[in-house]
């Protein structure tokens, strides 16, 4: 009866909303900093990472929110869709991965014909404040479902640079999460250090991660997820120094 | 008057209808809510019962009413807005003191309310912080007759909040004197441009003084302490002394939520600040975050520390938290995102104006069928569209609940910052 915490998690059951930038100038761009890594093989790590964190507990969810460079919109959403059986026998993530693919699809074209009514003017950066604000809703309303819910993360995979104009939007997002104690960990894939995610992870007291090597991305979203979601401990060598990170509290 | 002996000033109150007249007297301007706007719990539902077309009663959706009630707010601070913009910079000292004497085990507020108001002060402080930015909070406990200091001046809300879950346990007289001389003793060191206020959770109904608790109340006058009373029990005149000559205010709390509205009153900066400090600029040192590794003498501990912590731009002293005022040459240091966090009362995002039901009901087929933030649906069992707001600015459609949260929280219209033409964002008029 003394203390009286503010947030009550079910255990173990992690909701990961996942914010993937998917602006075309740095995607496609003709200075690509990406290395090796193209768009589509991003997305193959991408879909191996959030079935791995589906497979590792049922209950697990996971949102998909696109940051575009025109809009941000809802990719996908684990808990409304159809039961997803990972069928472990060929391989394949059917409802998850088709699913996710198409609708992202949509999104990149619808888009990319934003950008054709105004043409961009040297910015190159994505709506990362829209983004967050999309997902800071999510978590609100998951929340507001009773006093058993998932425990929230926010994870960032950003390779475009800050958008400077965004900068208090941003900081916003950024505070709301705060008080709301939802950490935002950041995985940086592009050229430079983004210190718009350094701040975000920072003063959530999330994770922010910036991979030497891309192509690898699976296997360290994999590895430092034990990290970002709770349950990931178990996967790890049981000598392991780092504890799984169970509290959330910044 | 001597006050040597523990005196009862209480009056019991009779009933809750007389004590809202009395609320009504002092000064009235900050009471957002009169007594007939407050969200009716059970007792009173039958005032809200609508009829529809045909005659039959409609059900009560309480969700509807609150909103209504949380919009005519946003209305209201809206309007003052503008003037109050100029305060929001402002640096408060607000020490909260914390009566913990045999009162507060008092079980009238469930389960009791000593509980009761250690959750309300946990929101309470993150409230305050995230609305004074660049203040700080003090919290200080009375039980079994002696004021003890919790927490010092600080910034930093998760230590206050820490230290006050460690220390709910409860016993003995309180003492007013003992507590106001204690934050009086504090308050009168820190530096003139702070605004000084100290606001009182009083559980008992009587104080236990070694001495004049007048002569106190004349001391924190002459310090331009500003006291605040929220009393748990009922009016007691020494309390109400206080506030009157200190220019605070005093409300006694009918019960939980009541109690919860007059504490989260105190979070916005008081009217009176405004003309206290007028145009009183103060300077500001943005120190560096030092290089790990590096040991050097905190001053804020007195002893060599190793990595971590900021150094004054001024004097180059190492402090360990931010905000907070340099021990040694007494600069305000802040760090960007502590001013950023006001950048929110600079920048207000525009109300969000309900979708008319004419428009619902005419073509709803067209409207969408998903809150844009949150993904909620927007439609009742049977298709029926149900109540919407929609931003002015991006035409994008909310479900109520995130229509507050956008509004109290987090400050960013999600429509308007996911679309690059409604940039740049020079969102006040
Ligand atoms: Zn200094
Ligand atoms: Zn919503
Ligand atoms: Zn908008």
């Amino acid at each position: 009866m003394a203390s009286a915490p503010s947030k009550q998690y079910s255990d173990d059951v992690s909701l990961l909303m996942v914010l993937l930038d998917t602006n075309p100038f740095f995607w496609g761009g003709t200075n690509t900093t990406t290395g090796v890594l193209s768009f589509s093989s991003f997305l193959t790590h991408v879909i191996s990472f959030l079935n791995s964190i589906i497979l590792l507990n049922q209950l697990n969810q996971v949102v998909v929110i696109a940051t575009g460079f025109n809009s941000c919109d809802y990719i996908y959403e684990s808990s409304t869709s159809e039961a997803i059986i990972v069928n472990s026998d060929n391989g394949q993530m059917p409802a998850l991965c088709s699913k996710m693919l198409q609708k992202l699809e949509e999104f990149v074209i619808r888009d990319e014909q934003l950008s054709k009514e105004n043409s961009p003017t040297g910015i190159v950066s994505s709506l990362l404040s829209g983004s967050l604000s999309l997902a800071l809703c999510y978590i609100q309303k998951v929340f507001r479902s009773g006093p058993l819910h998932p425990h929230p993360r926010i994870l960032c995979l950003q390779g475009s640079p800050d958008g400077p104009e965004q900068y208090v939007a941003v900081m916003n997002a950024i505070f709301s999460a705060q008080r709301s104690m939802v950490p935002i960990d950041s995985c940086v894939i592009g050229a430079q250090h983004s210190a718009f995610l350094q701040q975000a992870s920072y003063i959530t007291g999330g994770v922010y991660l910036k991979p030497q090597q891309l192509d690898g991305l699976f296997q360290y979203l994999t590895i430092q997820s034990r990290r970002l979601v709770p349950d990931m401990g178990m996967i790890c060598t049981p000598t392991d120094p780092h504890k799984p990170n169970c509290a959330t509290y910044p | 008057m001597n006050y040597n002996k523990t005196n009862n000033f209480g009056e019991r109150r009779l009933n809750g209808e007389d004590k809202e007249e009395d609320d009504d007297d002092d000064e009235g301007n900050g009471r957002g809510m009169e007594a007939w706007e407050r969200a009716y719990a059970d007792e009173r539902s039958w005032e809200s019962l609508q009829e529809d077309e045909s005659g039959l009663l409609r059900p009560i959706d309480n969700n509807t009413m609150q909103h209504a009630q949380y919009r005519r707010r946003l209305r209201t601070l809206s309007a003052t807005a503008a003037t109050s913009r100029i305060q929001k910079g402002l640096i408060r000292y607000l020490y909260i003191i914390i009566d913990l004497s045999r009162a507060a085990g008092e079980m009238d507020f469930k389960p009791s309310r000593m509980v009761v108001v250690a959750k309300h002060v946990e929101a309470f402080i993150r409230e305050f912080f995230d609305q004074n930015p660049l203040s700080h909070i003090g919290l200080v406990t009375i039980k079994d007759g002696v004021a003890q200091c919790l927490t010092d001046l600080g910034g930093s809300p998760d230590s206050h909040i820490k230290a006050l879950m460690g220390k709910l346990e409860c016993s003995g007289d309180s003492s007013l004197q003992n507590a106001l001389d204690l934050v009086h003793d504090y308050l009168n060191k820190i530096p003139s441009y702070g605004h000084r206020e100290v606001l009182i959770l009083y559980s008992a109904l009587s104080t236990c003084d070694p001495g004049d608790v007048m002569e106190t109340i004349k001391e924190c006058k002459k310090s331009k302490i500003r006291c605040s009373v929220i009393g748990l029990s009922a009016e007691i005149y020494i309390c109400k002394h206080l506030c009157q000559e200190t220019g605070g205010s005093y409300s006694v709390a009918l019960d939980e939520y009541h109690f919860k509205e007059l504490l989260l009153e105190h979070a916005p900066p008081p009217p009176a600040i405004a003309e206290f400090a007028v145009g009183n600029l103060i300077k500001m040192g943005f120190p560096q975050r030092a290089a790990e590794g590096v040991i050097s003498i905190c001053s804020c501990h007195k002893e060599a520390k190793a990595g971590g912590g900021y150094t004054c731009p001024r004097c180059k002293a190492r402090v360990c938290e931010l905000p907070t005022e340099c021990r040694i040459c007494g600069l305000t240091l802040v760090s960007s995102p502590h001013l950023a966090r006001s950048y929110h009362h600079l920048f207000p995002i525009t109300p969000f104006e309900e979708v008319s039901p004419t428009l619902l009901n005419n073509s709803y087929h067209k409207l969408t069928k998903t809150c844009f933030g949150c993904q909620q649906s927007l439609l009742h069992s049977g298709n029926r569209p149900t109540l919407r707001v929609a931003c002015p600015k991006c035409n994008q459609h909310f479900c109520l609940d995130c229509d507050i949260y956008i509004h109290e929280s987090l400050h960013n219209c999600p429509g308007c910052e996911s679309l690059r033409h409604s940039k740049p964002m020079n969102n006040n008029e």
